[in-house]
Protein backbone atom coordinates (compact mmCIF):
# COMPACT_ATOMS: atom_id res chain seq x y z
CA UNK A 1 0.00 0.00 0.00
CA UNK A 2 1.10 3.30 -1.20
CA UNK A 3 1.64 6.77 0.49
CA UNK A 4 2.18 9.91 -2.05
CA UNK A 5 3.82 12.40 0.43
CA UNK A 6 4.53 15.87 -0.37
CA UNK A 7 7.14 17.74 1.78
CA UNK A 8 6.70 21.76 2.43
CA UNK A 9 9.22 22.14 -0.38
CA UNK A 10 6.67 20.51 -2.80
CA UNK A 11 8.73 17.55 -3.15
CA UNK A 12 6.50 14.78 -3.99
CA UNK A 13 8.02 11.08 -2.94
CA UNK A 14 5.79 7.26 -3.23
CA UNK A 15 6.22 5.57 0.36
CA UNK A 16 5.26 2.27 1.15
CA UNK A 17 2.69 2.23 3.94
CA UNK A 18 1.98 -0.63 6.72
CA UNK A 19 -1.35 -2.12 7.73
CA UNK A 20 -2.35 -0.73 10.88
CA UNK A 21 0.59 2.05 11.15
CA UNK A 22 -0.47 5.56 11.12
CA UNK A 23 0.49 7.31 8.20
CA UNK A 24 2.80 9.73 10.92
CA UNK A 25 4.62 6.83 11.69
CA UNK A 26 5.52 6.16 7.86
CA UNK A 27 5.95 9.72 6.81
CA UNK A 28 8.59 10.29 9.83
CA UNK A 29 10.14 6.89 8.91
CA UNK A 30 10.61 8.24 5.54
CA UNK A 31 12.41 11.41 6.19
CA UNK A 32 9.55 13.44 6.24
CA UNK A 33 9.70 16.67 8.55
CA UNK A 34 6.92 15.66 11.02
CA UNK A 35 7.73 17.11 14.90
CA UNK A 36 5.09 14.46 16.06
CA UNK A 37 5.85 15.86 19.38
CA UNK A 38 3.57 14.02 21.37
CA UNK A 39 4.20 10.27 19.61
CA UNK A 40 0.87 9.69 17.89
CA UNK A 41 -1.10 10.74 21.10
CA UNK A 42 -3.61 13.02 19.69
CA UNK A 43 -2.37 15.36 21.82
CA UNK A 44 -0.42 18.20 19.99
CA UNK A 45 -0.96 18.63 16.66
CA UNK A 46 2.19 18.81 14.39
CA UNK A 47 1.64 15.84 12.45
CA UNK A 48 -0.87 18.28 10.60
CA UNK A 49 -1.30 17.25 6.88
CA UNK A 50 -3.43 17.73 3.88
CA UNK A 51 -5.22 15.32 2.70
CA UNK A 52 -5.83 16.00 -1.22
CA UNK A 53 -7.32 14.78 -4.98
CA UNK A 54 -10.08 13.39 -3.25
CA UNK A 55 -8.81 11.21 -0.86
CA UNK A 56 -10.33 13.41 2.50
CA UNK A 57 -13.65 11.72 1.72
CA UNK A 58 -12.78 8.76 1.48
CA UNK A 59 -11.21 8.43 4.90
CA UNK A 60 -13.15 7.22 7.96
CA UNK A 61 -14.05 11.06 9.66
CA UNK A 62 -12.21 11.90 12.01
CA UNK A 63 -12.83 11.75 15.95
CA UNK A 64 -14.35 14.51 18.19
CA UNK A 65 -10.74 14.52 19.79
CA UNK A 66 -8.72 14.87 16.21
CA UNK A 67 -11.62 17.81 15.26
CA UNK A 68 -10.44 19.53 19.02
CA UNK A 69 -6.72 19.13 18.77
CA UNK A 70 -7.41 20.66 15.18
CA UNK A 71 -8.09 23.79 16.51
CA UNK A 72 -4.27 23.86 17.73
CA UNK A 73 -2.80 23.23 14.34
CA UNK A 74 -1.83 25.98 12.13
CA UNK A 75 -3.11 27.00 8.21
CA UNK A 76 -5.97 24.74 8.62
CA UNK A 77 -8.16 23.89 5.48
CA UNK A 78 -11.16 22.43 6.45
CA UNK A 79 -11.96 19.27 3.99
CA UNK A 80 -8.30 18.78 3.76
CA UNK A 81 -6.75 19.17 6.96
CA UNK A 82 -6.03 15.77 9.15
CA UNK A 83 -3.61 14.60 11.97
CA UNK A 84 -1.80 12.50 10.04
CA UNK A 85 -0.97 10.31 13.58
CA UNK A 86 -5.38 9.18 13.10
CA UNK A 87 -4.96 8.09 9.57
CA UNK A 88 -4.51 4.25 10.05
CA UNK A 89 -3.08 2.52 7.03
CA UNK A 90 -5.14 0.07 5.13
CA UNK A 91 -6.03 -1.36 1.82
CA UNK A 92 -8.53 1.52 1.67
CA UNK A 93 -5.69 3.95 1.79
CA UNK A 94 -3.59 2.55 -1.01
CA UNK A 95 -2.43 5.72 -2.81
CA UNK A 96 -3.50 8.53 -0.52
CA UNK A 97 -2.57 11.90 -1.49
CA UNK A 98 -0.88 14.17 1.67
CA UNK A 99 0.98 16.89 1.98
CA UNK A 100 2.79 18.00 4.73
CA UNK A 101 1.22 21.52 6.52
CA UNK A 102 3.17 24.39 7.17
CA UNK A 103 4.81 24.55 10.76
CA UNK B 1 7.38 35.86 25.32
CA UNK B 2 10.12 37.89 26.79
CA UNK B 3 8.32 41.31 27.28
CA UNK B 4 7.79 40.65 31.49
CA UNK B 5 9.83 42.22 33.94
CA UNK B 6 13.33 40.91 34.74
CA UNK B 7 12.42 39.08 38.04
CA UNK B 8 14.23 40.13 41.25
CA UNK B 9 16.66 38.14 42.31
CA UNK B 10 18.19 38.68 45.53
CA UNK B 11 21.22 35.99 45.76
CA UNK B 12 21.93 36.77 41.84
CA UNK B 13 24.08 34.50 41.22
CA UNK B 14 22.96 31.58 42.59
CA UNK B 15 25.73 29.46 43.87
CA UNK B 16 24.63 25.63 43.91
CA UNK B 17 25.97 22.25 43.31
CA UNK B 18 23.52 21.63 39.88
CA UNK B 19 21.90 23.11 37.50
CA UNK B 20 19.14 21.69 35.75
CA UNK B 21 18.03 22.60 33.04
CA UNK B 22 13.66 21.05 32.43
CA UNK B 23 11.79 20.50 34.63
CA UNK B 24 9.87 17.79 33.11
CA UNK B 25 9.81 13.80 34.63
CA UNK B 26 13.42 13.45 33.91
CA UNK B 27 14.81 16.55 35.40
CA UNK B 28 12.57 15.99 38.37
CA UNK B 29 13.88 11.98 38.52
CA UNK B 30 17.76 13.66 38.36
CA UNK B 31 16.95 15.61 41.93
CA UNK B 32 16.22 12.31 43.34
CA UNK B 33 19.34 10.66 42.76
CA UNK B 34 21.26 13.68 42.71
CA UNK B 35 19.70 14.31 46.25
CA UNK B 36 20.77 11.14 47.50
CA UNK B 37 24.22 11.94 47.00
CA UNK B 38 23.50 15.31 48.90
CA UNK B 39 23.97 17.55 45.89
CA UNK B 40 21.64 20.51 45.71
CA UNK B 41 19.53 21.51 42.62
CA UNK B 42 18.05 24.62 40.78
CA UNK B 43 15.68 23.86 37.97
CA UNK B 44 14.99 26.20 34.92
CA UNK B 45 12.32 25.80 32.99
CA UNK B 46 10.37 28.01 30.35
CA UNK B 47 7.01 26.51 31.12
CA UNK B 48 5.21 27.88 34.44
CA UNK B 49 4.91 24.66 36.35
CA UNK B 50 6.69 21.19 36.42
CA UNK B 51 6.33 18.41 33.84
CA UNK B 52 7.18 19.07 30.60
CA UNK B 53 5.91 17.50 27.89
CA UNK B 54 3.65 14.93 30.20
CA UNK B 55 1.81 18.03 31.90
CA UNK B 56 1.94 20.35 28.67
CA UNK B 57 0.86 17.79 25.97
CA UNK B 58 -0.69 14.69 27.75
CA UNK B 59 -1.84 15.96 31.66
CA UNK B 60 -5.00 13.23 31.16
CA UNK B 61 -3.28 10.92 28.93
CA UNK B 62 -2.57 7.85 31.01
CA UNK B 63 1.05 6.40 30.41
CA UNK B 64 1.28 2.44 30.69
CA UNK B 65 4.85 1.64 30.74
CA UNK B 66 6.65 3.33 33.77
CA UNK B 67 7.85 0.53 35.89
CA UNK B 68 5.66 -0.30 39.16
CA UNK B 69 2.74 1.75 38.04
CA UNK B 70 0.17 -0.01 35.81
CA UNK B 71 -1.40 3.00 34.72
CA UNK B 72 -0.87 6.74 35.49
CA UNK B 73 -1.28 10.03 33.81
CA UNK B 74 0.95 12.79 32.73
CA UNK B 75 -0.35 14.97 35.29
CA UNK B 76 -0.29 12.31 38.08
CA UNK B 77 3.61 10.96 37.24
CA UNK B 78 4.39 14.37 37.97
CA UNK B 79 2.94 15.44 40.99
CA UNK B 80 4.48 11.46 42.31
CA UNK B 81 7.83 13.19 40.73
CA UNK B 82 7.57 16.02 42.87
CA UNK B 83 6.25 14.08 46.36
CA UNK B 84 9.31 11.95 45.87
CA UNK B 85 12.17 14.58 45.23
CA UNK B 86 10.47 16.54 48.15
CA UNK B 87 13.31 16.40 50.53
CA UNK B 88 15.73 17.42 48.56
CA UNK B 89 13.67 20.96 48.49
CA UNK B 90 14.78 21.67 44.78
CA UNK B 91 14.70 25.40 43.68
CA UNK B 92 12.71 26.18 40.82
CA UNK B 93 12.84 28.78 38.40
CA UNK B 94 9.90 28.77 36.44
CA UNK B 95 9.00 30.83 33.36
CA UNK B 96 12.90 31.06 32.28
CA UNK B 97 14.48 30.24 29.66
CA UNK B 98 18.21 29.45 30.07
CA UNK B 99 19.96 31.74 27.59
CA UNK B 100 23.64 31.57 27.76
CA UNK B 101 26.55 28.98 29.39
CA UNK B 102 29.97 30.55 30.41
CA UNK B 103 32.62 28.63 31.62
CA UNK B 104 34.46 30.56 34.75
CA UNK B 105 37.97 30.45 35.76
CA UNK B 106 37.68 27.91 38.69
CA UNK B 107 36.10 25.34 36.89
CA UNK B 108 32.50 26.03 37.51
CA UNK B 109 29.96 27.51 34.83
CA UNK B 110 27.54 30.08 35.00
CA UNK B 111 24.25 29.42 33.70
CA UNK B 112 22.31 32.95 32.72
CA UNK B 113 18.71 33.23 32.26
CA UNK B 114 16.41 35.10 29.82
CA UNK B 115 14.42 36.65 32.98
CA UNK B 116 18.40 37.67 34.77
CA UNK B 117 18.27 34.56 37.36
CA UNK B 118 22.44 33.63 37.36
CA UNK B 119 23.04 30.00 38.47
CA UNK B 120 27.00 29.44 39.31
CA UNK B 121 27.28 25.75 39.64
CA UNK B 122 30.46 22.80 39.13
CA UNK B 123 27.70 20.11 36.81
CA UNK B 124 25.22 21.17 33.98
CA UNK B 125 22.36 18.47 33.80
CA UNK B 126 20.54 19.06 30.10
CA UNK B 127 17.20 17.18 30.63
CA UNK B 128 15.54 19.86 28.05
CA UNK B 129 13.61 17.29 25.88
CA UNK B 130 12.98 18.29 21.88
CA UNK B 131 14.08 21.57 23.95
CA UNK B 132 12.09 24.92 24.61
CA UNK B 133 8.04 24.91 24.32
CA UNK B 134 7.15 28.02 22.11
CA UNK B 135 4.10 29.79 20.60
CA UNK B 136 3.50 28.34 17.40
CA UNK B 137 3.73 31.04 14.99
CA UNK B 138 1.05 31.24 12.18
CA UNK B 139 2.86 30.97 8.41
CA UNK B 140 1.78 34.72 7.68
CA UNK B 141 4.85 36.28 5.35
CA UNK B 142 6.69 38.55 7.56
CA UNK B 143 4.68 37.81 10.86
CA UNK B 144 8.02 37.80 12.56
CA UNK B 145 9.08 41.64 11.76
CA UNK B 146 5.65 42.62 13.75
CA UNK B 147 6.81 40.34 17.26
CA UNK B 148 8.28 42.72 19.83
CA UNK B 149 7.03 46.09 18.56
CA UNK B 150 5.99 46.94 22.13
CA UNK B 151 3.22 46.90 24.42
CA UNK B 152 -0.22 46.83 22.80
CA UNK B 153 0.65 46.99 19.17
CA UNK B 154 1.92 44.12 16.60
CA UNK B 155 1.60 40.38 17.05
CA UNK B 156 1.58 39.03 20.33
CA UNK B 157 1.75 35.31 21.61
CA UNK B 158 0.64 36.10 25.43
CA UNK B 159 -0.63 38.84 27.11
CA UNK B 160 1.24 40.26 30.15
CA UNK B 161 -0.65 43.51 30.52
CA UNK B 162 -4.31 43.70 29.78
CA UNK B 163 -3.99 47.57 30.15
CA UNK B 164 -1.58 47.95 27.40
CA UNK B 165 -4.80 46.77 24.78
CA UNK B 166 -7.02 49.37 26.26
CA UNK B 167 -8.69 51.47 22.80
CA UNK B 168 -7.39 48.81 20.43
CA UNK B 169 -8.58 46.89 17.06
CA UNK B 170 -7.84 43.58 18.25
CA UNK B 171 -7.48 40.40 16.32
CA UNK B 172 -7.25 36.97 17.91
CA UNK B 173 -7.02 33.51 16.04
CA UNK B 174 -7.53 30.29 17.52
CA UNK B 175 -10.09 27.93 19.14
CA UNK B 176 -8.73 26.66 22.60
CA UNK B 177 -8.92 28.02 25.85
CA UNK B 178 -6.25 30.78 25.76
CA UNK B 179 -8.09 32.25 22.75
CA UNK B 180 -11.18 32.40 24.13
CA UNK B 181 -10.52 33.60 27.68
CA UNK B 182 -8.85 36.41 26.05
CA UNK B 183 -11.59 37.12 23.51
CA UNK B 184 -13.75 37.50 26.56
CA UNK B 185 -11.00 39.36 28.70
CA UNK B 186 -9.84 41.66 26.25
CA UNK B 187 -13.34 42.57 24.83
CA UNK B 188 -14.16 44.78 27.55
CA UNK B 189 -11.76 47.24 26.92
CA UNK B 190 -11.02 47.07 23.07
CA UNK B 191 -11.93 49.14 20.56
CA UNK B 192 -13.07 46.42 18.65
CA UNK B 193 -12.19 42.84 19.06
CA UNK B 194 -12.45 40.36 15.88
CA UNK B 195 -12.09 36.26 16.67
CA UNK B 196 -11.24 34.44 13.66
CA UNK B 197 -10.77 30.71 13.86
CA UNK B 198 -11.35 27.56 10.86
CA UNK B 199 -14.43 26.48 12.18
CA UNK B 200 -17.95 27.40 13.85
CA UNK B 201 -16.72 25.67 16.82
CA UNK B 202 -14.05 25.56 19.68
CA UNK B 203 -12.07 22.97 21.69
CA UNK B 204 -12.78 25.51 24.91
CA UNK B 205 -14.19 25.08 27.64
CA UNK B 206 -18.06 25.25 27.10
CA UNK B 207 -18.75 27.87 29.54
CA UNK B 208 -16.23 30.10 27.70
CA UNK B 209 -17.96 29.46 24.45
CA UNK B 210 -20.68 30.17 25.97
CA UNK B 211 -19.55 33.61 27.02
CA UNK B 212 -18.09 34.24 23.70
CA UNK B 213 -21.41 33.66 22.12
CA UNK B 214 -23.26 36.17 24.56
CA UNK B 215 -20.31 38.67 23.47
CA UNK B 216 -20.75 38.30 19.86
CA UNK B 217 -24.48 38.64 20.54
CA UNK B 218 -24.34 41.66 22.00
CA UNK B 219 -21.81 43.21 19.70
CA UNK B 220 -19.06 43.25 21.25
CA UNK B 221 -17.03 40.74 19.34
CA UNK B 222 -17.28 39.77 16.17
CA UNK B 223 -16.35 36.24 14.91
CA UNK B 224 -15.77 35.01 11.58
CA UNK B 225 -14.74 31.47 10.28
CA UNK B 226 -11.50 32.64 8.08
CA UNK B 227 -8.30 32.66 8.49
CA UNK B 228 -5.44 35.46 8.30
CA UNK B 229 -3.56 35.72 5.13
CA UNK B 230 -1.44 38.44 5.27
CA UNK B 231 -0.02 41.13 8.00
CA UNK B 232 -0.23 44.74 6.46
CA UNK B 233 1.65 48.04 7.94
CA UNK B 234 5.41 48.57 8.75
CA UNK B 235 8.22 46.92 10.59
CA UNK B 236 6.34 47.19 14.03
CA UNK B 237 3.20 48.71 13.14
CA UNK B 238 0.93 46.68 12.44
CA UNK B 239 -2.31 48.37 10.82
CA UNK B 240 -4.79 45.31 9.38
CA UNK B 241 -4.91 42.38 8.07
CA UNK B 242 -6.03 40.49 4.66
CA UNK B 243 -8.69 37.56 6.16
CA UNK B 244 -10.18 34.86 4.02
CA UNK B 245 -13.25 33.20 4.84
CA UNK B 246 -14.23 29.31 4.60
CA UNK B 247 -15.20 30.57 0.88
CA UNK B 248 -11.81 31.69 -0.26
CA UNK B 249 -13.16 35.34 -0.34
CA UNK B 250 -11.04 38.10 1.13
CA UNK B 251 -11.01 41.17 2.80
CA UNK B 252 -9.36 43.71 4.98
CA UNK B 253 -9.65 43.99 8.15
CA UNK B 254 -8.08 47.00 10.34
CA UNK B 255 -5.77 46.12 13.13
CA UNK B 256 -3.47 47.41 15.81
CA UNK B 257 -2.98 43.50 17.31
CA UNK B 258 -2.82 40.72 16.46
CA UNK B 259 -3.19 37.66 18.94
CA UNK B 260 -2.51 34.19 17.48
CA UNK B 261 -3.15 30.65 20.28
CA UNK B 262 -2.42 28.18 18.69
CA UNK B 263 -0.71 26.59 21.99
CA UNK B 264 2.90 25.66 21.68
CA UNK B 265 5.45 23.85 19.80
CA UNK B 266 8.94 22.74 20.41
CA UNK B 267 11.82 23.89 19.60
CA UNK B 268 15.86 23.43 20.39
CA UNK B 269 16.51 27.21 21.52
CA UNK B 270 19.44 28.61 22.62
CA UNK B 271 20.85 25.12 23.71
CA UNK B 272 22.22 25.28 19.99
CA UNK B 273 24.32 28.00 20.90
CA UNK B 274 26.05 26.73 24.53
CA UNK B 275 28.94 25.38 22.14
CA UNK B 276 28.22 21.46 22.99
CA UNK B 277 28.84 19.15 20.69
CA UNK B 278 25.05 18.35 18.63
CA UNK B 279 24.11 15.66 16.48
CA UNK B 280 20.99 16.38 14.91
CA UNK B 281 19.93 18.80 17.72
CA UNK B 282 20.53 15.64 20.00
CA UNK B 283 23.40 16.13 22.52
CA UNK B 284 25.67 12.74 22.17
CA UNK B 285 26.54 11.27 24.91
CA UNK B 286 28.61 8.29 26.90
CA UNK B 287 26.41 5.62 28.09
CA UNK B 288 28.90 5.28 31.56
CA UNK B 289 28.27 8.95 32.74
CA UNK B 290 25.65 10.66 30.47
CA UNK B 291 27.93 13.54 30.18
CA UNK B 292 28.44 15.65 26.99
CA UNK B 293 31.62 15.76 24.79
CA UNK B 294 32.00 19.08 27.21
CA UNK B 295 33.23 17.80 30.72
CA UNK B 296 30.99 18.89 33.69
CA UNK B 297 27.49 19.17 31.02
CA UNK B 298 25.45 15.80 31.18
CA UNK B 299 22.10 15.16 28.75
CA UNK B 300 19.88 12.96 30.00
CA UNK B 301 16.29 12.05 28.69
CA UNK B 302 15.45 12.56 25.39
CA UNK B 303 17.61 15.46 24.36
CA UNK B 304 20.33 13.01 24.37
CA UNK B 305 21.73 10.17 21.66
CA UNK B 306 23.35 7.27 21.72
CA UNK B 307 23.72 3.74 20.49
CA UNK B 308 20.69 1.88 21.16
CA UNK B 309 18.52 5.11 22.71
CA UNK B 310 15.03 4.82 23.16
CA UNK B 311 12.99 7.98 23.91
CA UNK B 312 11.16 6.20 27.14
CA UNK B 313 11.21 8.08 30.24
CA UNK B 314 12.29 4.72 31.93
CA UNK B 315 15.23 5.33 30.10
CA UNK B 316 15.82 8.59 31.38
CA UNK B 317 15.31 7.60 34.61
CA UNK B 318 18.29 5.20 34.24
CA UNK B 319 20.01 7.74 32.94
CA UNK B 320 19.21 10.45 35.53
CA UNK B 321 20.96 7.76 37.76
CA UNK B 322 24.38 6.69 36.03
CA UNK B 323 24.75 10.90 35.81
CA UNK B 324 24.41 11.53 39.14
CA UNK B 325 27.39 8.87 40.21
CA UNK B 326 29.67 11.09 37.87
CA UNK B 327 28.13 14.19 38.98
CA UNK B 328 29.26 13.56 42.71
CA UNK B 329 33.01 13.16 41.72
CA UNK B 330 32.89 16.32 39.71
CA UNK B 331 31.31 18.26 42.57
CA UNK B 332 32.47 16.75 45.42
CA UNK B 333 36.07 16.03 44.14
CA UNK B 334 37.71 15.08 47.60
CA UNK B 335 34.59 13.02 48.84
CA UNK B 336 34.58 9.25 48.41
CA UNK B 337 30.93 8.14 47.12
CA UNK B 338 29.31 5.62 49.06
CA UNK B 339 26.81 3.58 47.09
CA UNK B 340 23.98 3.08 49.34
CA UNK B 341 20.10 1.70 49.13
CA UNK B 342 17.07 3.53 50.21
CA UNK B 343 15.61 0.44 51.49
CA UNK B 344 18.58 -0.67 53.63
CA UNK B 345 20.46 2.60 54.29
CA UNK B 346 19.30 4.42 57.63
CA UNK B 347 21.67 7.51 56.28
CA UNK B 348 19.73 7.91 52.52
CA UNK B 349 16.38 6.84 54.75
CA UNK B 350 17.15 10.13 57.30
CA UNK B 351 17.67 12.44 53.92
CA UNK B 352 14.37 11.34 52.76
CA UNK B 353 12.22 11.97 56.42
CA UNK B 354 11.07 8.77 56.52
CA UNK B 355 13.56 7.30 59.43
Amino acid sequence: MKIIGTDREGNTKEVEGRDGWSVMEILRDNGFDIAAECGGACACATCHVYVTDGWYDKLPAPSDAEIDMLDMALAVEPGSSRLSCQIICSNETDGIKVTVAPE
Amino acid sequence: MTDAPAAANSGNPIETDVAIIGAGPIGLFAVFELGLLDLKCHLIDILDRPGGQCTELYPEKPIYDIPGLPIVTGQELVDRLMEQIKPFDPQFHFGEMATSLEKLDDGRWKLKTDQGTEIIAPVIVIAAGAGSFQPKRPPVAGIETFENAGDGIGVHYAVRKMETFRGKNILIAGGGDSALDWVINLAPLAKTLTLVHHRDGFRAAQHSVNQMRELEAAGKVKFHVASVKALHGEPGKLTGVTLAGADKSEWQHDADVFLPFFGLTIKLGPIAEFGINLHENLIPVDTARFESQTPGIFAIGDINTYTGKLKLILSGFHEAALMAQAAFHIARPNEKLRFQYTTSSSNLQKKLGVN
